[in-house]
């Protein structure tokens, strides 16, 4: 099956329009990039995108009532709305340190979800 | 009247970087005044990551950032006072400030940094018919409901401007479940970074209208909808355009100003284009002592060009306190078509580092052009630029030796050339 991808390159203020062209899944052509990056990005986008999440969740007892957290790195993009709902209905309470891991392993990624906020008890 | 060295006004991130290169520097004598209930100022409600690249060679979250700062400021044992609003600063550097604890407080400092940031430009400044209903949000209040208090300010949502916090709310809304309707943007390219486009609308399919504004707001009580027109190259509204949308929430992304009434009561000059005060290399405003970086000078893309600007500003305030900066002859920095301003706007060779970096932004966007930097009429650089963009601010380095070399150097000048 042929298909072609658009994609805005982020690396950097030209934003160039990238199309990339799949056959089966499998990047056939990689057209509108000016420089290597662009190529990259393209490459990246298309096999393996990915991206960090950050949210809040609720703190009890603490001198904020809410923690930020984020994922510790980032995890594949089709997760994103899978990690939000897992974090949906958490809580911690306080304190709460910089890196204190919030799920250890967030929807199989394998990656852990952890604290980006100091909460001091109340 | 108490004493201190060094007073900074506001706790964020050019106020600690401020802190603690002033500490690094020799002084000791120093105050951070906060008018916050804790430091880091706006980086607490920036829970997105992206900041730290530059100054920490990793991707870190606002509030990871600014606790790398709060931490040395404690370590260092910098004095700071929370809750403190600063109503008054003189010329001669007496600094007035009230809290609950302390009541009003008068400090005399040998030095004063400024540091109080920005703040978001509101409706006001827009002149949008309409009633005043409640559902009307600058992108940085509806940020700090949603990280800091946890309150969604409504469900169904438009955004004018495209500047970064609104981008970051369209993605940060989205995720909690709202619907980011649309960003509509009146000039015709975003005032945003490219990768904030492409991961907070691409990513989730939110549409972003270029030459489009809000020409109506609807709604008594809450808001019920708006009006999105497309407007001609004057920014007009065209006539017949007008496309109605349904939604509770209108949030503002629409600029930022610098915060200045501060720097103001000191007889500050201010620089009617980046609307924060005029600064030599030293960062040191036309009040000697008085210094400013970050936010309150111009507005910023990154906040590491905030920390490395307040570092500088930091140095030279304990040099000042030191007694150790040197008079001269300034030399002027022009800028001309195209480049809008430039920070600083002039240089005291004999207090310049190494390398004076000037910070400016263009006035549109350009492509294929060179950035040219003249001494007097001779040029002496001509660097090939595939994009200049109003959204991202430029750079340039100057080499102390470039004006040491030219004792009857009369100017610099910056410009945009085609060729």
């Amino acid at each position: 099956m042929n298909e072609t991808r658009n994609l805005t390159c982020i690396n950097c203020p030209m934003g160039c329009a990238l199309a990339v062209e799949l056959e089966d899944g499998k990047i056939v052509k990689i057209s509108g990039y000016t420089c290597k990056r662009g190529e990259e990005y393209a490459i990246k986008e298309i096999t393996n995108p990915r991206r960090t999440v950050t949210s809040i969740i609720p703190v009890t007892g603490g001198d904020l009532d809410m923690v930020s957290v984020k994922t510790k790195t980032d995890i594949p993009k089709n997760k994103i709305k899978d990690c939000m709902l897992a974090l949906k209905d958490l809580k911690v309470s306080a304190p709460v340190s910089i890196g204190d891991i919030i799920i250890a392993d967030v929807c199989g990624t394998g990656v852990p979800v952890i604290a980006t906020k100091i909460i001091r008890r109340k | 009247m108490i004493n201190y060295d060094i007073v900074i006004i506001g706790g964020g991130p050019a106020g600690l970087a401020a802190a603690i290169s002033s500490y690094e520097n020799g002084c000791k004598s120093i105050l951070i005044l906060e008018r916050d209930s804790s430091l880091g100022g706006i980086l607490n409600q920036c829970i997105h990551n992206g900041f730290g690249l530059h100054t920490f060679k990793e991707e870190l979250t606002g509030p990871e950032y600014a606790a790398r700062y709060v931490e040395k400021v404690i370590a260092f044992g910098i004095e700071y006072r929370l809750n403190a609003m600063v109503i008054d600063i003189t010329k001669e550097k007496t600094v007035s400030y009230i809290n609950e604890q302390d009541g009003l407080v008068q400090i005399q400092a040998k030095a004063v940094i400024l540091t109080m940031g920005c703040r978001e430009r509101s409706r006001g400044a827009l002149n949008i018919p309409g009633y005043r209903p409640s559902g009307i949000f600058s992108a940085g209040t509806a940020q700090r409901y949603v990280n800091i208090e946890g309150y969604m300010p409504g469900k169904e949502i438009v955004i004018l401007g495209s500047g970064d916090i609104g981008l970051i709310m369209a993605r940060r809304l989205t995720l909690e479940g709202a619907k980011v309707k649309l960003v509509c943007e009146i000039m015709p390219f975003s005032g945003g970074l490219k990768r904030n486009i492409v991961q907070c609308l691409d990513d989730f399919g939110i549409p972003l209208k270029l030459s489009h504004t809000v020409t109506k707001i609807y709604g008594k009580e809450r808001v019920t909808g708006v009006d999105v027109s497309e407007v001609d190259e004057k920014m007009q509204p065209i006539p017949g355009t007008a496309e109605y949308f349904a939604c509770d929430t209108l949030l503002l992304s629409v600029g930022l100003i610098p915060e200045n009434e501060l720097s103001r009561k000191a007889d500050v000059a201010i620089n009617p284009i980046t609307k924060g005060p005029l600064v030599d290399e030293s960062l040191s405003t036309s009040v000697p002592g008085i210094f400013a970086a970050g936010n309150v000078l111009h507005v910023h893309d990154l906040v590491d060009n905030v920390s490395s600007e307040a570092v500088l500003a930091g140095k030279y305030a304990v040099k000042f306190v030191n007694g150790l900066t040197k008079p001269g002859k300034t030399v002027a920095i022009q800028t001309t078509s195209g480049v809008r301003y430039s920070v600083p706007s002039t240089i005291n060779p004999e207090n310049a580092e190494d390398i004076t970096v000037i910070r400016f932004r263009v006035g549109n966007v350009y492509k294929d052009s060179y950035l040219s930097v003249y001494l007097d009429a001779e040029r002496v650089m001509h660097l090939k630029k595939r994009i200049l963009s109003p959204g991202e601010m430029e750079s340039v380095n100057i080499p102390k030796k470039w004006l040491s070399d030219r004792p009857n150097l009369a100017k610099i000048v910056i410009t945009v050339e085609k060729e």
